[in-house]
């Protein structure tokens, strides 16, 4: 298909281009302005998306919105981007959850709007950048520049443990990073200097190296989505960050680690992927049970969604080493749901933040007497988190657990347990802050959400029902890219 | 038997720039303290001059002249050109500071000069006793800059140890020669590359003079276990100073490494490779641990530069252009950082306040959130983390190192940088998370505002665009080998 508008450049450059606008208005005296901007640039960024969703060609497995320049001869370099299946849903949920968040950052960001508001904007655009990038030094400066705005978000923002948080984020994920440079360097290198993620794909490895730089790539991602036992960077980053930098974590920044498993991983070291695909399974089972059992302790709310994020995310990988098309479809619906859940269950704490200045659980109890509003929203998400069948959080976790059971009972019942630790932890905690006497004082003075709380809560709720009864529209875009990935990790590259 | 002159046009640069030498040198003995701009501007002209000089003569093809002692070459001017941009900016920004301390006198922009003329001498030497007579023009001019401020202690105690340390290395770098001169029976750089080619008696004395020469160079370009002397004169020195050690004479000794290592001893690679490797690695371990430990700014900036010229080493370990041209890149966007971190730290400093510390940098984001802006960038640039052009140049010397097979360095090398990007987002932490302890304004000139802008602006722009530089590069190293 030709296209010859260059859509997707608009898709990565407009946000950014919105974003140096809101840091140009610079002190907070001109906060408002920088709002309206950073507001208008987010909606714009999504409307501009919309186009790669109705001119797509789901039967086609080709790239398409194909764009390819010359960026820099001396290493082969190009500026070259276009989406399929995979990505193009990606890049969607990006551009819808960037508005959120302005929206949820109005009022509550009252120093250094203009910061704030930028940083996301840029963000966005980057993330756009590394959903869409083909050429694997692109898509590693897209991959290392949003460790920036985040790094900056949790910083200047974030809550009383901020700078240990930032750190441990920003070098925890530049380890993973810097091997996978490496990797890229050796590819270049056996290619005959191609950086071509395509070229890649088609590339011959022998055993041993597909094997280094299997684990080269799993540092990189597994850091990044995060896989059991690296992922003890994202409770405190979770936990410090502020509403909106929560959010973008969990909607969209552990997306690329899922990302990179499919753009990379499977179809550049097939052989690998298999001969290690019982350690991934193993490591994606322990992120579901045994993170799902420590979030059942957790004292703090937004602690407990993120280890929640791990073990959720412990499905995407799970269904992604099955080697079976309903798997990865199962774990890209999982995906794009837990960006949508989990963005809404860390909006809803932060609703509740935001009144009481406290996360911890045993602070509430009763808010349903005060926020009946609030606590229907609540009640709705908490389901999906815990995977009730008609949210979106049931259609990703059914289509892997079917699709493991195909590969072995117990996998598969292990993976089950997630139904009853989901459901566990999520609706203790639910019952503990909005159920029971309102004992705390300060509950006593909740007021229930504002318009603009509402209007973000609803947007989540009306997509986690959607897709939770009707999720053809995601996974007909999907098909034939991840049936011939299928294909592709099936045969053997050595 | 007619005596033939040389042939003085290949060299009419550095001929230009010691005769401005003395000229600045007397100009400045007629102008009194408060006209001392006069010596400042004629100081810029004479860069300027220079650079005339060698761009309207840049060579394209290898010219050797005073019977193959100097050499004017592609590599050689493109050294050159950035060698004055580097002084130049460098007088720039240390304008103000050296005026507010006392230090606005003549000596100060005469030893530059002279300093700077070392370094032309170095670049374009193609016989060992020329690179030894520029090494020490160059040296020389440092350990009196570094004593400028005679009143104060520790710039006192930095020059001795400078002085001392750098004799020593000088000595051994004179000792390594004379073996190499044993060995072949000649000093100038080709015909030693020839004498080697057509095989030597002594293969024993030419690999311990090479042991030598290369202990001389790590000392020269503070590469562990041979950088002691780095953290205490970076410290010691006026920060003025040390933003001129920092930043240009790193080309300089990128031209000595290119004429000893490469034109002189290549065909003894494999030997030099393996003391490389140990050096590199060593430079790069120290560095970035002990940079962690600083709390002077100077001092870890010292270590970050021993860190960096590991990762420099790395680049020539490949032996070939695309190692060369790479460590070139890595050479030119490290002083460019070097460049934009000393003029910020100078920035901090005002009249009777020295800013030394790491915690001065406390709160900048709220003095002034585009110096710190300009300040995040460069860190990030140091840490080697994209879109910055800090980042290319790893990328270009990871790619040298793996494409000669040393996959297991690219690792070390990168598992480093990673403890090395810790310090530097320290910087930024203190910038962006914490709370000013000043509310003085940030003044400045307005050059000094416009170069500092575009220094910092450069290293996002050619981080972004990086070939015209990568190109340029390339073609020096090709065009002179």
């Amino acid at each position: 298909m030709s296209f010859d508008f260059p859509l997707l450049s608009l898709i990565i450059w407009l946000p950014i281009l919105f974003g140096v606008a809101v840091f140009a208005t610079g002190h907070d005296r001109n906060a408002q302005l920088a709002r309206y901007i950073a507001l208008t640039g987010s909606i714009l960024g999504f409307m501009v998306a919309l186009p790669l969703y109705t001119q797509f060609n789901i039967t086609s497995t080709a790239m398409q919105f194909v764009e390819n320049y010359v960026w820099f001869e001396r290493f082969n370099v190009n500026y070259h981007i276009g989406v399929d299946g995979i990505s193009m849903p990606l890049i969607l949920l990006n551009c819808l959850i960037t508005p959120l968040v302005v929206i949820a950052g109005w009022e509550v960001i009252k120093e250094r709007v203009s910061q704030y508001m930028g940083a996301f904007l840029v963000m966005s655009g980057i993330v756009n950048g590394v959903f869409s990038s083909l050429d694997a030094m692109l898509f590693y400066v897209f991959w290392e520049a949003s460790l920036i705005p985040m790094f900056l978000i949790i910083g200047i923002w974030g809550g009383p443990n901020r700078v240990y948080a930032a750190i441990k984020f920003f070098l925890y994920t530049l380890l993973g990073s810097l091997l996978m440079l490496v990797a890229f360097i050796y590819l270049y290198k056996t290619s005959g200097g191609s950086f071509s993620i395509q070229d890649y794909h088609q590339l011959a490895i022998p055993l041993t190296p597909q094997i280094l730089i299997f684990i080269a790539f799993l540092l990189a991602f597994a850091v990044k989505v995060p896989m059991w036992p690296v992922h003890t960077w994202l409770p405190d980053a979770h936990v410090e960050a502020p509403t909106g930098g929560s959010v973008v974590l969990a909607a969209i920044l552990l997306k690329l680690g899922g990302y990179g498993f499919l753009r990379f991983s499977l179809p550049i070291t097939p052989d690998a992927s298999h001969y290690l695909a019982d350690m991934m399974i193993v490591l994606s089972l322990i992120a579901v049970v045994y993170i799902g059992l420590i979030a059942l302790m957790q004292a703090d709310m937004k602690k407990l969604i993120a280890y929640s994020s791990v073990a959720h995310m412990g499905f995407v990988t799970l269904g992604f080493f099955l080697f079976d098309a309903y798997g990865v479809e199962g774990a890209m619906v999982q995906m794009i749901s837990h960006g949508f859940i989990s963005g809404a269950m860390f909006l809803c704490v932060g609703v509740l933040y935001d009144r009481m200045h406290s996360r911890q659980i045993t602070d509430y109890g009763g808010v349903v007497n005060k926020m009946p509003i609030f606590a229907a929203f609540f009640m709705l998400f908490a389901m999906a988190n815990a995977g009730l069948p008609g949210t979106s959080g049931f259609v990703g976790e059914f289509m892997v657990i079917m699709s493991t059971m195909k590969i072995s009972f117990w996998y598969a019942f292990f993976a089950a347990l997630t139904l009853i630790l989901g459901a566990a932890y999520t609706l203790w905690m639910y019952k503990r802050v909005i159920f029971g006497q309102v004992t705390n004082s300060a509950v006593e003075e909740l007021q229930d959400i504002s318009k603009r709380e509402f209007v973000l809560l609803a947007i989540l709720a009306v997509l986690v029902l959607w897709f939770g009864v009707y999720p053809f529209p995601l996974t007909e875009v999907m098909h034939a890219t991840v049936d011939q990935l299928i294909v592709h990790v099936n045969s053997s590259k050595l | 038997m007619s005596f033939m002159p040389p042939d003085f046009a290949p060299a009419s640069s550095e001929i230009f720039m010691l005769i401005m030498v003395c000229v600045v040198m007397l100009a400045d003995l007629t102008v009194g303290q408060n006209r001392r701009y006069v010596t400042y501007l004629l100081t810029q002209a004479t860069l300027f001059g220079c650079a005339v000089l060698t761009f309207s003569s840049f060579s394209n093809e290898v010219v050797l002249t005073f019977s193959g002692m100097f050499v004017d070459d592609t590599l050689a001017d493109t050294l050159k050109l950035m060698t004055y941009g580097t002084v130049s900016a460098v007088l720039i920004y240390s304008h103000t500071y050296i005026a507010d301390r006392g230090m606005l006198r003549g000596e100060f922009f005469s030893l530059t000069l002279f300093a700077t003329l070392g370094m032309m001498v170095m670049i374009s030497a193609s016989h060992f006793l020329t690179l030894y007579l520029g090494l020490e023009i160059l040296s020389l001019s440092l350990y009196a800059l570094v004593a400028l401020r005679r009143d104060s202690v520790i710039s006192t105690e930095a020059a001795m140890k400078f002085f001392v340390l750098g004799a020593l290395a000088s000595g051994f770098l004179l000792y390594g020669m004379s073996m190499i001169y044993g060995a072949t029976g000649s000093l100038q750089v080709t015909e030693v590359a020839k004498a080697i080619q057509n095989g030597v008696n002594a293969k024993e004395v030419l690999v311990v003079g090479l042991v030598f020469i290369v202990a001389g160079i790590s000392f020269k370009l503070s590469a562990a276990p041979f950088h002691m002397w780095a953290p205490d004169v970076y410290q010691g020195a006026p920060t003025a100073v040390t933003l001129f050690i920092g930043s240009a004479p790193k080309f300089a000794a990128f031209g000595f490494v290119m004429r000893l290592l490469i034109e002189g001893l290549e065909q003894m690679a494999s030997d030099w490779q393996g003391m490389l490797v140990i050096l590199a690695v060593m430079s790069m371990a120290i560095g970035n641990i002990a940079a962690i430990a600083q709390s002077n700014i100077k001092r870890m900036l010292a270590y970050s530069t021993i860190s960096h010229m590991g990762f420099l080493l790395l680049g020539f370990i490949s032996a070939d252009a695309n190692g060369y041209s790479s460590a070139l890149f890595y050479v030119i966007a490290y002083v460019l950082m070097t460049l934009g971190t000393f003029a910020m730290i100078m920035l901090l400093c005002r009249n009777g306040f020295e800013a030394e510390n790491i915690s001065d940098f406390k709160g900048l984001s709220k003095r002034n959130a585009w110096y710190a802006f300009i300040t995040l960038l460069l860190m990030f640039s140091l840490a080697g983390i994209p879109p910055m052009i800090g980042f290319y140049a790893k990328l270009a010397v990871l790619q040298a190192v793996v494409n000669a097979g040393f996959v297991w360095l690219a690792v070390v090398a990168v598992l480093f940088s990673l403890i090395g990007a810790f310090y530097y987002l320290r910087i930024i932490k203190f910038m962006y998370f914490d709370e000013p302890e000043t509310n003085e304004p940030i003044l400045l000139n307005n050059d000094v505002k416009i170069l500092l802008n575009a220094n910092g602006l450069a290293i996002l722009v050619l981080g972004i665009f990086p070939q015209a530089l990568m190109g340029i590069s390339l073609y020096a190293i090709q065009n002179s080998m």
